[in-house]
């Protein structure tokens, strides 16, 4: 069987990792777990994985991408590496705000000043 | 047409889905079209299709865990100035007040638990319907 066409627009530029998501919907569980198992291979490959996620083209989340968020964070702080998330519809970031997550992640309003803010 | 102007049909769409996302997605379109027929714009549409999202999600995958193939039943009502909805799984049920709070400090980083959260957010009244196994939502336009 064909591997599963990638999930992610992934460049990268002075040691920082730029994702995107191709999906404008992150609901489909199977799709989620996808996404997280291509964030993780990138972690894997860096020691101290400095990871910026634009959400720009996502239009729907679910909690169970909030999950898969978290265990991303929770691997690249491992690393001692750093994430942000950015380009974050406003609809979108309620989500972050509803769930508090706002306090967890390091949200930027866009890629621009989320490359400015990685020490 | 405006809200004002919209007359549902008497009766609730009543859907039978299997954890399938061909199935999942056809049920939101239905819904997202019902809504729109009646005026609802897209920060009623979101907020709707976010909580039935967690409300199939949580009726999947912690109602059904140890029944995969089991199917959830889906209803939905849409009026003039408000949206009826329920999810029913065929599982054991729960107690919501038994869920941590996962927006809490100390569950923050929690994995799961957020569905509930974020249904009470986005609708005007979630009720989990004892022995837990049927979540029935309420969005009032306007409210």
């Amino acid at each position: 069987m064909a591997p599963a066409a990638s999930r992610l627009r992934v460049e990268e530029h002075q040691g920082i990792v730029r994702i995107e998501f191709i999906d404008r919907n992150i609901l489909d569980e199977a799709n989620i777990q996808q996404i997280g198992d291509e964030i993780s291979e990138i972690i894997d490959t860096q020691p101290q994985p400095k990871l910026l996620i634009s959400f720009r083209n996502v239009d729907h989340l679910s909690s169970a991408a909030l999950g898969t968020l978290i265990t991303i964070n929770h691997k690249i702080r491992g690393k001692d590496g750093q994430l942000r998330l950015a380009d974050i519809d406003p609809q979108i970031h309620e989500i972050f705000v509803i769930t508090k997550l706002n306090k967890l992640f390091h949200i930027h309003d866009n890629s621009e000043h989320a490359l400015e803010s990685f020490s | 047409m405006g809200r004002s102007d919209y007359h549902s049909d008497a009766s609730p769409t009543r859907l039978t889905l299997h954890h399938d996302r061909a199935q999942i997605d056809d049920a939101q379109h239905r819904l997202a079209d019902s809504l729109r027929q009646a005026g609802y714009g897209e920060t009623a549409c979101f907020a709707v299709r976010l909580a039935v999202e967690e409300a199939l999600a949580n009726a999947f995958n912690h109602g059904h865990a140890d029944a995969p193939d089991e199917p959830v039943v889906f209803s939905f009502h849409v009026n003039a100035d408000r949206v009826e909805i329920e999810v029913e799984d065929q599982g054991p049920g729960y107690c919501p007040d038994e869920v941590p709070d996962p927006t809490v400090d100390e569950n923050l980083e929690s994995l799961s638990g957020r569905g509930l959260v974020l249904m009470r957010a986005y609708m005007t009244q979630v009720d989990v319907i004892p022995p837990g196994n049927r979540v029935r939502m309420v969005y009032v336009a306007g409210g």
